[in-house]
């Protein structure tokens, strides 16, 4: 039984997990600052938004001074999974370790550090972190896990309905493949040229009308992702195409967190999506010449950082 | 001979200001911007840097005002064509006008208003420091020759390029001129875009190798397309994309592009991957990667 879970990363998607957990089990958090670890636990976490709460959490900088638990969710950066799981090394273990960044690879890099058994999460959920201590939960969509490795699908359905119970939604698949690809292609598309334009994951990114509009690259791109996850014997999970246009519908548009990193000269999270993509291509011999083109644009546009 | 130059931006301040040193030639100058307008007429139009010059063109913002001109030289942003001859073209009804304007598509857009067209391509660059004054950048060679479905007859265009290489813009005159406007269309359209993408200057797209590779892969369908219309490129445009890069000549340039980009103004992308993507379609070239840049770089416009 999952009585104690870490949440290892406390930025949008990690505070949404804490508070929402600390609802149904003790909760901490590791942070990498210690005036964030210090507001954590002098005034809690606001949870603002679909929910309305202020969840009681124990949090701090180093993992040493937290409890052991039964779940850790790294729900850090992927950009930030190295030195995090860096920081797990030889701790907690007897938890199972749940990897919830965009893209592919996290389990890899996670499982360098540690022998825990290992989920792969999937979310959908979104939300803006106002401080340190506050977050709003915005968009109500579910979070799919899966086993990765030998792990037992039965873990990833206790942490399913752990995650469930607090609040939140979500669902445990015995392949999570099929999800973490359609969300890859659909990130992998959406992020890098949100990143390269400027624009939010606005109407633009659907429009197919004139030869120079941008839902005929984002349509091409889309295909070129598919034709990639067929190759990898992947049959995604949902038509990214369609998560494409649905977003654009919603009448808010996101903006994209690669988007927000460019334009405040922060490293992006290229690698773990298209560069897992792209190299996703090469392993099983097909072209994907217009992701690698998005690929190398935007790894450019971060050497240019000044 | 009386010269018209429309559009007295960078380029055209340099055809204008050198024009006007000449004796046995007349400049006008129209451009809507009255302040650099005024300048002009009231102190000259003075270039500084590769050339130092004052010339006096007489120039105007109000095209009635222009008398009837032996020759037009187009010199605007491309996507301004349209109006400027629109609003000149009574003057050149017994002339021929040239453009040396950046893309492809604007000799069809002049064909439309006047009779007598002269394709060109012009390798000088400048920019405008403050009105009646222009830094001018870089020399450069122009070519020019005839439009072939409505043509200037060719001794008409030599003595176009006659004056304009007297009045120090070296100018040759050929009987094709596609091999030198499509090298052209063909390096900018590889290298702009991707330095507004990656606000990188010139130099450093060329030092990162995978960049460099998405730039020959713009410049190889840029070639096809070139070449299933039969025209032979003056030379490869990869040389002068690395002649370019070189510290001396443009490593810190960030393209006209770059600078559009960044002060909110519409660039001239629909003329230089969009012009190699509509040519494309038309003689049956894929250009997958051009049509990718072009809707990106529309993106950044918005």
């Amino acid at each position: 039984m999952i009585a104690r879970v870490c949440v290892a990363g406390a930025g949008v998607i990690g505070s949404l997990f804490a508070g929402h957990l600390a609802r149904v089990a003790e909760v901490s958090v590791l942070t990498r600052r210690a005036e964030h670890a210090d507001a954590l636990t002098e005034h809690g976490l606001t949870v603002s938004g679909r929910s309305d709460f202020i969840a009681r959490v124990h949090a701090a900088p180093d993992p040493a001074a937290l409890p052991e638990p039964d779940l850790v969710i790294v729900a850090c950066k992927g950009t930030d999974l190295e030195p995090v799981s860096a920081r797990l090394e030889g701790r907690f273990a007897g938890a199972v370790v749940m990897t919830i960044q965009n893209g592919l690879g996290a389990e890899e890099i996670v499982r360098r550090h540690g022998a825990w058994p290992l989920v792969s999460g999937v979310t959908f959920m979104s939300g803006t972190r106002h401080t340190d201590t506050h977050v709003e939960y915005i968009l109500d969509t579910a979070t799919w896990v899966g086993p990765y490795g030998d792990t037992d699908f039965a873990l990833a359905e206790e942490i399913a309905e752990l995650i469930r119970a607090s609040g939140l939604k979500a669902e445990a698949f015995p392949d999570l493949r099929p999800a973490q690809w359609s969300k890859l292609i659909f990130n992998a598309t959406v992020n890098a040229v949100a990143a390269l334009t400027g624009l939010p994951h606005d109407p633009h990114f659907a429009a197919e009308e004139r030869l120079s509009d941008l839902g005929f690259l984002v349509h091409d791109l889309i295909d070129e992702g598919k034709r990639v996850a067929a190759a990898a014997g992947i049959e995604l999970r949902e038509d990214p195409w369609e998560m494409n246009v649905l977003a654009t519908k919603r009448g808010s548009a996101h903006y994209p967190s690669m988007l927000e990193d460019v334009e405040a000269h922060r490293p992006t999270e290229i690698e773990l999506i298209t560069g897992a993509l792209v190299r996703a291509a090469r392993e099983h011999g097909v072209e994907a010449p217009l992701h690698t083109a998005l690929y190398r644009l935007v790894t450019a546009r971060e050497a240019g950082y000044s | 001979m009386r010269v018209c130059v429309v559009g007295c931006g960078a380029v055209g301040s340099l055809f204008a200001a050198n024009l006007s040193l000449l004796e046995d030639v007349e400049v006008w100058a129209y451009d809507l911007a009255q302040a650099h307008v005024d300048a002009i007429n009231e102190s000259g139009l003075r270039l500084s840097g590769a050339g130092e010059v004052v010339g006096h063109p007489r120039a105007t913002s109000d095209a009635a005002e222009l008398p009837p001109c032996d020759f037009g030289i187009v010199a605007t942003k491309a996507m301004h064509t349209e109006s400027a001859i629109a609003a000149t073209a009574h003057a050149f009804a017994g002339g021929a006008v040239c453009t040396v304007q950046n893309g492809v598509g604007n000799e069809e857009v002049l064909a439309a208003h006047v009779d007598r067209v002269i394709r060109g391509t012009t390798f000088p660059a400048g920019r405008v420091v403050e009105p009646g004054h222009v830094q001018w950048d870089v020399r450069g060679d122009t070519t020019i020759g005839p439009f072939e479905p409505q043509p200037a007859p060719m001794d008409e265009i030599e003595r176009l390029a006659d004056a304009c290489t007297r009045a120090g813009m070296p100018t040759e005159a050929v009987p094709d001129a596609r091999g030198a406007q499509w090298r052209k269309v063909i390096f900018n359209a590889a290298t702009n875009p991707i330095g507004a993408l990656t606000r990188l200057t010139h130099g450093r797209v060329c030092e990162l190798p995978p960049l460099r590779l998405l730039v020959t892969q713009l410049v190889d369908e840029g070639k096809a397309v070139a070449s299933a219309q039969g025209i032979v490129l003056d030379a490869d445009p990869e040389e002068l994309i690395d002649h370019a890069a070189k510290p001396e000549v443009a490593y810190d340039h960030r393209s006209s592009m770059l600078q559009d980009v960044l002060a909110g103004r519409p660039t001239e992308v629909d003329w230089l991957n969009g012009g190699i993507v509509r040519y494309g379609e038309q003689v049956g070239v894929p250009t997958p990667m051009n049509r990718a840049i072009w809707a990106l770089v529309k993106g950044l416009e918005q």
